[in-house]
């Protein structure tokens, strides 16, 4: 395991990198970024099986796949403090000519990511595919996939469901980003989800919950839980319950940092929040 | 005059089945995605070798081409099979994002096009899926002309690295072209050589093309006529040596004039070499009920429409 202090420290540094990135360039989404941080840092520092060079067939490693890609900031982030890439390029995040586009993408080359996304409701399917192909290979590695609540209403999402469930995709754990916020307010205010507990175990999900998505401990112990119900005939769903905005104050539990950059005072408010612990950029 | 002739009328979707046998057999990595239409797609035998390469999706389109690009990842070759409209229209986001701009080496394969499908109307019979697929960026896409190209075709693409679209159709049609052929992606067939007009063509209308060659011929007009199987990229240089040579052009396909191999025809030549143009391609219409003899009729979309084009072109000169 690694030092977990370490790992706190790496949360607090990847949520001034979002801050840092956002306002830079004026745009971009802190909000779910934010709330993302503990999660994003656990699987890709504790949880994730992964090859020291980054290939695109990922073969004899887990995978992972960002569905609600407008969380980009917290992906660069962590991808590049996991040294996929340079840290200094989180410089360019929605710069032109960067590889950091505003939703991720293969596209530019940056490494670490396998598909594009930004178009929600895609990255189930996706995941399933690339986990199907693990089993015809033999691999006995894992994928990984995140997806917003929100991005639940996508149609897409229930077909990939179903066919997981109904053709015992068991080497896949979906965690799903329940921070019950959209653009447009609170997702019951949207359109409401209902149980989205029972609905994934209605179509045959193994399903549980991290309850405190936003403490590391609990989301390295819940995530460990979540790895070891794989391989039971059954797709493995994580209810991963967040704050949006996480870790500064004036941005949690409210939709209006969904997709909004702070400004100059704001941005130092929120850094004062979440000193340097690793080195910014 | 060459002659052509017809070997025995086949289905261009059973080229792509039997394509898809012979490519099981021979690549491992080739895998199969079809949503509930195994039978029209003439997937079966794929199925029944290579059961464990063979996934059904269900009527859920959008799921099959994600689970396609993601069944890349790790070096698989996913051809995925529905009609045409299905094929497109209705996953035109998930084709977009996931394969397209992704870079994803899948093989969308698209049977039951155009107004050809017949008696079904026009809720199956896309005639925009050209149209569609080709404003893609980095998007191959190939409209084949019977069944011998389009299993040469199908065998083809798999050692494509890309993301391809190929269309075929579902009646019995001419078979004519060389069963040993040597498909390649983005190259013109010449299939007859004139100097009075040339006749670009592609998909079902290459037979019809050829059929009014022969009217054309026995009236003394002698027409270039060239099989354009790939849309995109087009055969920019074969186009332009014909056009050059007899200063005028008909296309002719299975789809709307608008997005078809009629427009990417009329940009080369208005960029590069001025020429008249007549379109045998339907006039921005829904298709209908009806058999596809009589609807290939009502549209226009057969060998004595082109031979009214190409007289029409011919006087514009």
């Amino acid at each position: 395991m690694a030092d977990y202090k370490a790992l706190e420290d790496l949360v607090v540094q990847v949520r001034r990198d979002i801050l840092r990135q956002v306002h830079k360039v004026n745009s971009g989404h802190p909000g779910g970024s934010l709330g993302c941080a503990e999660f994003f840092v656990a699987l890709f520092n504790e949880l994730m099986e992964r090859n020291d060079t980054f290939e695109m067939d990922g073969i004899d490693e887990d995978l992972f796949f960002l569905s609600n890609g407008h969380i980009s900031p917290v992906f660069y982030s962590v991808l590049a403090r996991a040294g996929y890439f340079p840290v200094e390029e989180l410089n360019t995040f929605r710069l032109l000519n960067s590889r950091l586009q505003g939703h991720p993408t293969t596209h530019e080359g940056l490494p670490g990511v396998r598909i594009a996304s930004g178009s929600l409701g895609q990255g189930i399917s996706v995941s399933i595919g690339a986990a199907l192909t693990k089993k015809l290979n033999n691999d006995q590695h894992i994928i990984y996939t995140l997806c917003g609540d929100g991005e639940l209403q996508e149609g897409q999402n229930w077909e990939a469901i179903m066919y997981a469930a109904g053709n015992k995709v068991d080497n896949l754990i979906v965690t799903v980003d329940l921070n019950g916020q959209q653009i447009d307010g609170s997702t019951d205010n949207v359109l409401p989800l209902g149980n989205v507990k029972s609905k994934f175990e209605a179509f045959g999900w193994d399903v549980m919950d991290i309850e405190k998505g936003n403490d590391l401990k609990a989301v390295m112990s819940g995530m460990k839980k979540a790895k070891e119900k794989t391989g039971n005939g059954k797709p493995v769903c994580v209810l991963l319950h967040t704050v949006m905005g996480n870790g500064v104050d004036f941005m949690m539990h409210t939709h209006d940092w969904h997709g909004k950059a702070p400004n100059d005072e704001q941005l130092e408010n929120a850094l004062a929040q979440n000193p340097v612990t690793l080195g910014d950029y | 005059m060459k002659k052509y002739t017809d070997t025995g009328k086949k289905d261009t979707r059973s080229g792509f089945g039997d394509g898809l046998t012979e490519l099981g057999k021979k690549n491992k990595n080739v895998v199969a995605l079809c949503a509930d239409l195994t039978g029209s797609l003439k997937m079966d035998e794929f199925k029944a070798n290579h059961p464990e390469r063979f996934f059904q999706v269900g009527i859920a389109e959008a799921n099959m081409i994600g689970m396609a690009a993601g069944m890349t990842i790790g070096g698989k070759i996913p051809f995925t099979g529905t009609f045409a409209n299905f094929s497109t229209g209705r996953v035109y986001d998930q084709i977009r994002q996931s394969v397209a701009y992704s870079g994803k080496n899948v093989k969308i394969c698209a049977s039951h096009a155009g107004l050809t499908l017949g008696e079904d109307g026009a809720t199956h019979q896309i005639l925009e899926d050209i149209g569609l697929m080709k404003m893609l960026p980095e998007m191959t896409v190939i409209n084949t002309c019977d069944y011998n190209q389009t299993k040469a075709a199908t065998i083809a693409i798999a050692d494509f690295e890309g993301p391809v679209y190929l269309r075929f159709g579902r009646p019995k049609v001419a078979n004519f072209t060389p069963a040993d052929q040597n498909f390649q992606i983005g190259k013109a067939v010449q299939l007859q050589e004139g100097t009075d007009v040339t006749i670009v063509a592609t998909g079902h209308l290459v037979w019809e093309a050829l059929q009014a060659a022969e009217t054309l011929n026995e009236k003394g007009i002698t027409a270039d006529v060239i099989n354009i199987h790939t849309i995109k990229p087009l055969d920019d240089a074969a186009i332009l040596k014909s056009v050059k040579k007899t200063g005028c052009v008909v296309t002719a396909e299975e789809h709307n004039f608008l997005g078809g191999l009629g427009e990417s025809v009329a940009r080369l030549l208005s960029t590069q070499h001025p020429a008249p143009q007549e379109f045998i391609a339907t006039n921005d219409t829904f298709g209908e009920s009806g058999t596809p003899e009589q609807l290939m009729d009502k549209y226009g979309l057969n060998a004595s429409a082109i031979v009214a084009a190409v007289n029409k072109v011919i006087a514009r000169k």
